[in-house]
């Protein structure tokens, strides 16, 4: 028999170490080791009900387990076999107690469709991806549906953009079919560029052949003979496997002329690029791919009508092309039973900043972002307290605990001033100041503006600069209204979506954390202690026992006391580089 | 055609379905501002990249706004140009790109003339509310423009006229955001690019990003130097524009009043490049015969098409481009070069004036003229035939500088004997005219008949473009002509090809001709003052006694006193040159 | 490799791949084998993936022990990378994760061999879609 003891942070946090180490003690005491083991696990990402112990083979499931309670697990389940009733998870809904995990909700948070494959198959085996159903959508696509037929299907799906538009994907082929054309084309955007993102990666790493086959189903319905992969160099990786999976799928037959004796010709190209974040957008991207530099272009004309080389165009994004085969096997009317009313399926994200379980994820579309933080997440780090979670890549607002209710969809997002965008989904704690993240990703946007149009490249280094004087205590009151003000022309006025966009992280923080800006404008004051030109360290008298830690690891010599005195800061001197607080073992340094 | 009705301001227009909000509210006389837009009708060029964002406009439903220049209509659609939410942003937007521009305007050299320091007075920008970094660049001086990019708004305008219409390709967008500017590849500097220096950047920049090497100081120092002997030479498109910098009409002639202010300013000679225009012609159209003759004698060796070469832009873009081709184009100096050869020789020599004392200037439509005179070949013994050039602004900022009250100057003509002209050498300065001259002389020099219709109306016009047979006593020689290096390409790459029908082309790298010149007075995107000129050139030629450059008296007198016959060794000497392979140059530079 | 000409050639090779995936997992067959998957994608290479794959199938087959070790993807755990997963004949998938030579080196000696759980298992918190 084996006892899992979840050995997560949140489950730690709540004297989950103890129930582990109570746990082993009365296996000793009853002597039995060779029956039972006692395992520390990872996070069950069910952190709100923990500590949590699993006991395996029967998969009997309990929560909020306490350390006194060991006594009780061993004597009775482990020895007696009896299951502890009052210990099993009561669920919220049938109010009945479910003793096994594989029944409880929970596990159902997540829902794996564009991940289906990915950490299941040998992505360098073709074979692997047959066996799973692999082009078999394909197949049904080419010799048993006609190219409307398969674009009605889409349509049904609800299946919207998952790059970050959330433009209706069947309608935007639909778009494509109708535009006629000596050659057209069918482009997977894999220019993944939100910082910390990977989903579109992780899909080209562990399941490449479901992009080709839907790149081959979105040319058969929109008449494009040629694919192109349009991916960013610096994922070696992908392309390595992108490369292998072509190869497998020519030598098949399930690329090249006359597909599964369809008649129907389709083959892919891969394209490189150089990583410049604004080549995400899908005119930008077209015009790289031709050589040209990297900007958006005016819409219309839409790559639809006049794309690549001037020729119909349908550019779609790594993850919704992986959705494409599923929704063709099993049917439009089952994938539009998942998610919300406008945003039908799932989505992946990649979970990141102060989250315990930092990662990959795919929930239904409607899941809300308290789930998907405390419970999949696995909560905070560190047992601190939530602040904000940041969705939608570097343009998406700061949402806060008011918005953690709000289901998860493309409008809902947007609703509440953030945004989709291709999945990044980062969290943050009490101890991130939210100017400093503002700043932070107005640095990203300016770096990553092409330049073309001038609110965007004047813009935003201007609300850059702005932000930088607010974190400096340089900035008043008044000027968090000319802040708002640029933030919402440069929405209106710039060319492209990263212009759009570009401001919601501080509109958002604007918005949703003004106390903290007024605090910086007005009482030159980081309530969050980050802003290095509004903090100071300062020696708690009271805590300091004069060991002279602090003073020998400071760097800049800037902290002077004698042995068993109260030492003393030279504010002057004092670089804010955190050694001192970091070197103290008596609470003695604060930061003020 | 669809017709579109919608509501601009609360007016209802109808236009055709494929408008945009711009060309609709001028329907309504509504002009919107714009700063990066720019419409050269008659070159089928509309630059519009929705770069700058000042024409923004109001569109009911849309969630943002929308540049007006680049959106088209839809049926009732309704738009509002001087919303609350227009004006805040249109001022926001510009205040910001103000923000990233020098505060130098008193001693810019596009104050006055300047797109933005336009838009900041109409739009009544008191205060800039953005301190910040401004984005700075080293400048780059070439012999023929400066490039002082910190004052560059990334309007992209001369990236349209160098990629797009001529084809040159050498500035682009380069860097991302707050850094994005225009800049040669890898930021090399123009004298290091394949640059032709024909100027039509400089013609078309809004502010003061692109100009011409300014030549006026050095100018007014010589003009004051008792040593020296100052000669000006004046080329045929600048008295066709010169008008306009004193509010005269586009298309007004101002050549005697132009020969009444060089001298109010001081030159010792005022001359005119239509006189060497007329020599051109006579060297050249030898050639063309020559070439011809051979030819139709059924002489293999003989290269044809003979390609003109008194266009120093399109010189340099064979250079670069067609380096393999180089035996193609005539070996005729430009009117310019033939000028200052025969002003340092031949004049020199009857003035009794040593050639080191001497200055020759020349006032020329052109930005490439001020590197070609530059050019080594150019010189004897380190002195320059022509020593530098001036271009058509810098002139009526001179007169300016001079308090010349230039609209009521009496006429004057030019000097004798380098300033007698015929009608030929006056449309050298408009696409088609060189051609036109050369078929009159060559006619009758060929035929030996007499011309009995002087004016060759096929040659003429706009078009990018044309071509023309026109008849030689029974033999039929086929004329292409080509404006803009764009279309100069396409008729290179015939040739290259094997498949050019010509016997002769002639090339012109500014759009219209030296009417359009890159140092012309700017037309502010509108080409309708391009086409005025012309006419004026033209008008120019009828009025002429005479109108064929083989009748000009001058020109006649110098063979005899002093170059002998067309094609002479002297006249080589003097008036003829070669060319160099500069892709040659280009990769030795990498 | 042969060209895949029609959809029911495609249909047969699928089920004959199948059969044989069947034959080398399921429980009810006493010749099952072990499966070790290694999650390969980038971020599980950079924290040390492939030491420890490389490390899997030579001591696997130093130790005699009859296991085929594949490569997968990114099971989406970054946060314990290097992650392996584990299909004993005849029971659930289990994943290990933060696996390290010491840790591949317990997974042989104590799963593998005697079907003992280690500290640091991940929990499956997935479903998966059903695939017919």
């Amino acid at each position: 028999m084996h006892m899992l003891v979840c050995g997560g942070t949140g489950c730690h946090a709540s004297a989950g170490e103890m129930l582990f180490e109570n746990l082993k003690k009365e296996v000793q005491e009853n002597n039995l080791q060779d029956e039972v083991q006692v395992i520390a696990t990872g996070c069950f990402g069910f952190c709100e009900k923990g500590p949590i112990v699993k006991v395996i083979p029967d998969n009997t499931f309990y929560v909020q387990v306490e350390p006194k309670d060991a006594k009780e697990l061993i004597a009775e389940h482990a020895i007696k076999g009896r299951v502890i009733k009052r210990l099993l998870y009561i669920d919220p809904v049938k109010k009945e107690q479910i003793p096994d995990s594989k029944h409880m909700g929970f596990y159902k948070k997540q829902l794996r469709i564009a991940l289906r494959n990915c950490g299941m198959i040998d992505p360098e085996n073709i074979d692997e991806y047959l066996a799973a159903d692999g082009y078999e959508a394909m197949g049904k696509v080419l010799l048993e549906m006609k190219p409307d037929a398969v674009i009605q299907e889409i349509i049904d799906s609800g299946l919207r953009g998952r790059g970050g538009g959330g433009f209706p994907t069947g309608v935007k082929w639909q778009i494509a079919s109708k535009n006629h054309a000596d050659q057209k084309y069918v482009v997977c955007n894999a220019d993944e560029g939100d910082p910390g993102a990977f989903m579109d990666r992780s899909i080209l790493e562990g399941d490449p052949h479901c992009v080709l086959e839907a790149m081959v189903i979105n040319g058969f319905s929109i008449g494009a003979t040629k694919g192109l992969i349009y991916i960013r160099a610096e994922y070696p990786l992908a392309i390595k496997r992108l490369k292998i999976a072509i190869d497998q799928a020519r030598n098949y037959g399930l690329l090249g002329t006359d597909i599964l004796g369809s008649g129907f010709d389709f083959d892919v190209e891969i394209r490189y690029g150089a990583g410049a974040f604004v080549c995400g957008e899908e005119t930008a991207l077209i015009r790289s791919m031709e050589g040209e530099r990297g900007e958006p272009t005016f819409k219309p004309p839409f790559p639809a009508q006049s794309g690549y080389l001037g020729k119909p165009t349908n550019v779609n994004n790594v993850e919704t092309y992986a959705n494409i085969p599923v929704i063709i096997n099993k049917g439009a009317k089952w994938f539009a039973s998942i998610g919300t009313e406008k945003s039908k399926g799932t989505k992946v994200f990649a979970l990141a900043g102060k989250i315990n379980n930092v990662g990959l994820i795919e929930v239904p579309m409607g899941i809300t972002l308290r789930e998907v933080i405390f419970e999949i997440g696995g909560g905070i780090q560190g047992g601190k307290k939530f602040k904000a979670v940041q969705t939608g890549g570097p343009s998406g607002g700061c949402l806060t605990e008011k918005h953690l209710d709000t289901p998860i969809d493309f409008d809902n997002l947007l609703a509440v001033g953030s945004m989709m965008g291709s999945g990044g989904m980062i969290v943050m704690d009490e101890d991130d100041c939210m100017v400093a993240v503002a700043k932070f990703y107005l640095d990203f946007t300016v770096e990553e503006s092409c330049g073309k149009c001038s609110p965007c490249r004047v813009g935003n280094k201007r609300l850059y600069e702005q932000l930088d004087l607010i974190t400096k205590g340089k900035a008043t009151e008044k000027d968090l209204d000319k802040l708002r003000n640029l933030s919402y022309v440069i929405r209106d006025t710039s060319l492209c979506g990263l212009g759009q966009t570009s401001p919601n992280p501080v509109l958002s923080t604007l918005d949703n954390f003004r106390e903290e800006y007024l605090a910086h404008t007005n009482e030159h004051r980081c309530p969050a202690g980050v802003c290095k030109d509004l903090i100071r360290y300062e020696v708690i008298a009271e805590n300091c026992v004069g060991c002279t830690a602090c003073a020998r690891n400071c760097p800049v010599n800037c902290i002077s006391g004698e042995r068993k005195q109260v030492h003393v800061i030279d504010q002057s001197l004092c670089i804010k580089c955190n050694a001192c607080l970091e070197k103290c073992k008596f609470n003695a340094i604060a930061v003020i | 055609m669809e017709l579109i009705k919608l509501t601009i301001d609360n007016r209802t227009v109808e236009v055709e379905k494929g408008t945009t909000i711009f060309h609709a509210a001028k329907k309504l006389d509504i002009t919107i501002p714009t700063l990066c837009y720019m419409n050269l009708k008659d070159l089928n060029i509309e630059h519009k990249p929705g770069g700058c964002r000042i024409c923004v406009v109001e569109v009911e439903g849309r969630r943002n706004l929308a540049p007006a220049c680049a959106t088209e209509c839809f049926e009732g659609m309704d738009v509002k140009t001087h919303s609350v939410r227009v004006l805040n942003a249109r001022r926001t937007v510009l205040e910001l790109i103000i923000s990233d521009h020098p505060f130098d305007c008193l001693i810019c050299a596009k104050s006055g003339k300047c797109d933005l320091q336009d838009m900041a007075v109409k739009l009544g920008v008191r205060d800039i509310p953005f301190q910040g970094e401004k984005s700075t660049y080293k400048p780059d001086y070439s012999p023929a423009i400066i490039r002082d990019i910190d004052k560059c708004i990334m309007c992209r305008r001369c990236e349209t006229m160098c990629n797009d219409f001529q084809t040159v390709g050498v500035l682009s967008g380069i860097h991302r955001g707050f850094e994005a500017v225009v800049a040669p590849a890898f930021e090399r500097d123009l004298d290091h690019s394949e640059c032709t220096y024909c100027g039509q950047c400089v013609a078309v920049c809004p502010t003061a990003a692109l100009t011409e090497v300014d030549h006026t100081q050095q100018l007014i120092n010589d003009l004051s130097n008792p040593n020296k002997t100052v000669v000006v030479q004046t080329a045929p498109a600048v008295r066709a524009a010169l008008g306009e910098e004193f509010g005269m009409e586009p298309g007004t002639l101002v050549t005697g009043k132009m020969v009444a202010a060089l001298r109010q300013l001081g030159f010792h000679f005022v001359f005119d490049t239509d006189f060497a225009a007329d020599l051109t012609i006579m060297e050249e159209g030898t050639e063309m015969l020559d070439r011809l003759t051979r030819h139709l004698e059924g002489d293999k060796e003989v290269k044809l098409p003979i390609l003109t070469s008194c266009c120093p832009g399109w010189v340099n873009f064979f250079e670069y481009y067609y380096p393999d081709m180089m035996d193609i184009p005539s070996t005729a100096r430009s009117p310019q070069q033939m000028f200052g050869a025969i002003a340092k020789t031949y004049f020199a020599e009857k003035q009794k004036i040593d050639r080191k004392d001497m200055v020759v200037v020349s006032i020329m439509p052109c930005v490439a003229k001020k590197y070609e005179c530059t050019r080594e070949e150019f010189a004897t013994d380190g002195s320059p035939d022509v020593d530098y050039s001036i271009s058509t602004r810098e002139l009526a900022s001179l007169i300016k500088q001079a308090n010349i009250n230039f609209n009521l100057l009496p006429d004057e003509d030019f000097d004798k004997p380098m300033g007698e002209s015929t009608g030929a050498a006056v449309i050298f300065g408009t696409t088609g005219g060189v051609i036109e001259a050369a078929a009159r002389t060559a006619y009758e020099l060929h035929t030996g008949k007499s011309l009995e219709k002087v004016d060759f109306e096929a040659l003429r016009g706009f078009e990018g473009i044309r071509s023309a047979t026109v008849d030689f006593n029974g033999v039929d020689i086929n004329i292409g002509i080509a404006h803009g290096l764009g279309n100069a390409r396409k008729l290179l790459d015939e040739v290259k090809a094997g498949k050019s029908k010509y016997h002769a082309i002639e090339i012109m790298a500014c759009p219209g001709g030296c009417i359009g010149g890159g140092g012309q007075p700017l037309h502010h995107g509108d080409s309708s003052i391009i086409k005025a000129r012309a006419k004026a050139i033209y008008a120019e030629d009828k009025g002429k006694k005479l109108r064929k450059s083989h009748e000009n008296p001058d020109i006649i007198k110098l063979y005899d006193e002093y170059l002998g016959k067309p094609g002479s060794e002297l006249a080589h000497k003097l008036l003829h040159t070669h060319y160099f392979d500069k892709k040659a140059k280009q990769v030795l530079l990498d | 490799m042969t060209k895949i000409k029609s959809l029911a050639d495609l249909k047969k090779m699928k089920s004959s791949l199948q059969s044989q995936v069947a034959l080398r997992e399921k429980s009810d067959n006493p010749e099952g084998r072990i499966l070790v998957r290694v999650g390969m994608g980038t971020s599980g290479i950079a924290s040390g993936a492939k030491q420890v794959m490389e490390f899997l199938i030579d001591e696997l087959e130093k130790r005699n022990v009859d296991a085929i070790v594949t490569q997968t993807g990114d099971m989406g755990y970054s946060y314990a990378e290097p992650t392996v997963e584990v299909t004993l004949p005849g029971q659930e998938p289990i994943v290990f994760g933060d696996v390290d030579q010491k840790k591949a080196d317990d997974i042989i000696e104590k799963y593998i061999k005697n079907g003992e759980l280690l500290d640091g298992i991940i929990p499956q918190n997935y479903e998966t879609i059903d695939k017919k």
